[in-house]
């Protein structure tokens, strides 16, 4: 039966998406590690298929200040991907990169914005190689456009792109960590509903 | 006095001390209808301009075009009439500034014109508008007075 709305995946489905976030978030800690010099940890990742409101509580609240840097996925594999940073850790990656304290969002200028990007950038290639990869699937990635704001207004821009699909958006989540600290950031892969049917078939999963 | 929290494709109606609030409106619009004779008031969360054939409920929500005479509907129900409504309408930001994904394009622009025009169809006037730009606002709706307050983390506060 194919997918039509992402609540109709069942356990074993979320299982193989779980193996995914795994293997490119274990490579995209890899990367961030290599740029900062440091230690980078990552949890088991966290695959939710949530209604919109959820995912922003999820998220530290609504009004939780994060840095929100979103890029589309194209090729054999349609969607969106999110890099969602909280401040902890973007501080993190200022501080390390630039020698620079953030304070406060409103001081990150535009060598900070830079940096936050391009570490961004690196580390979304290489969880998306990562899965490409491991399904043999071209899949593109663009240039990440970049937000700081409340999690909520950020997460309305995946939620209305997936609004006519369905109103639950799934979520792989991955967590990274470094730093006695925690500081942590999240990325969310949302691909398309044909493109997972496609990851699946190409992992020989019956769909 | 209770704190009436609506999410996004949500709505709800208030009236006496109630207050209606929704949180970090993005591309997202929140429409407040305030009847100022019997103090109703009723605040929804849309998603997108139109309808295209969703029949439940809580899917109509999410359009422009279904969620507000949906909104007025339940506000009659408490009293509200539909010539004296007034509306204020915020949200509608583009978030990020160079989406090329047609389907989230400007999509609060679009959100914030079908508002507008489903507004003027119904013939309710709009008193206040916080719409466009690219910051989030969160949105309180007082029922007493028919104030709407928006916050901005990044921009500050206004009340309307």
């Amino acid at each position: 039966m194919p997918i039509q709305d992402y609540k109709d995946l069942n356990e074993m489905h979320l299982d193989v998406l779980r193996e995914l976030g795994n293997i490119g978030s274990g490579n995209a800690a890899s990367s961030l590690a290599g740029m900062l010099a440091k230690a980078v940890d990552i949890s088991v990742p966290k695959i939710q298929i949530l209604d919109y409101n959820e995912v922003s509580d999820a998220l530290g609240g609504p009004e939780n200040m994060i840095v929100g840097l979103l890029l589309s996925l194209s090729g054999d594999v349609e969607g969106m991907l999110m890099f969602l940073l909280q401040k902890d850790f973007a501080h993190l990656i200022l501080n390390t990169l630039l020698g620079e304290e953030l304070n406060d969002f409103e001081d990150i200028d535009e060598m900070g914005i830079s940096a936050i990007k391009e570490v961004s950038n690196i580390m979304t290639a290489s969880y998306v190689n990562a899965i490409a990869e491991m399904t043999g699937l071209t899949i593109n990635i663009s240039v990440p456009d970049i937000c700081i704001d409340m999690a909520g207004a950020i997460l309305s821009v995946p939620a209305i792109h997936y609004a006519n699909i369905s109103d639950k958006i799934i979520f792989i989540e991955d967590e990274f960590r470094s730093d006695s600290d925690r500081a942590v950031s999240d990325i969310l892969m949302i691909p398309d509903v044909d493109s997972l049917q496609k990851i699946m078939t190409n992992l020989g999963i019956e769909i | 006095m209770s704190v009436i929290t609506i999410g996004i494709s949500d709505q709800n109606v208030a009236k006496g001390e109630d207050v209606l609030v929704t949180y970090a409106l993005g591309s997202c619009v929140g429409i407040c209808l305030y009847d100022p004779i019997v103090k109703v008031a009723g605040l929804s969360h849309i998603m997108l301009p139109t309808n295209t054939g969703v029949t439940d409920p809580k899917g109509q929500m999410r359009f422009a075009d279904t969620a507000i005479p949906m909104l007025i509907r339940r506000m009659e129900s408490l009293g509200a009439s539909k010539p004296r409504l007034k509306a204020k309408i915020a949200g509608g930001a583009q978030m990020f500034p160079a989406v090329t994904n047609a389907s989230i394009a400007n999509i609060g622009q679009r959100n914030v014109a079908a508002v507008k025009a489903v507004l003027a169809q119904l013939r309710i006037p709009i008193l206040a508008e916080d719409t466009g730009k690219d910051y989030g606002r969160t949105q309180h709706f007082y029922a007493k007075d028919g104030v709407m307050r928006i916050t901005s983390a990044k921009k500050g506060e206004w009340i309307w």
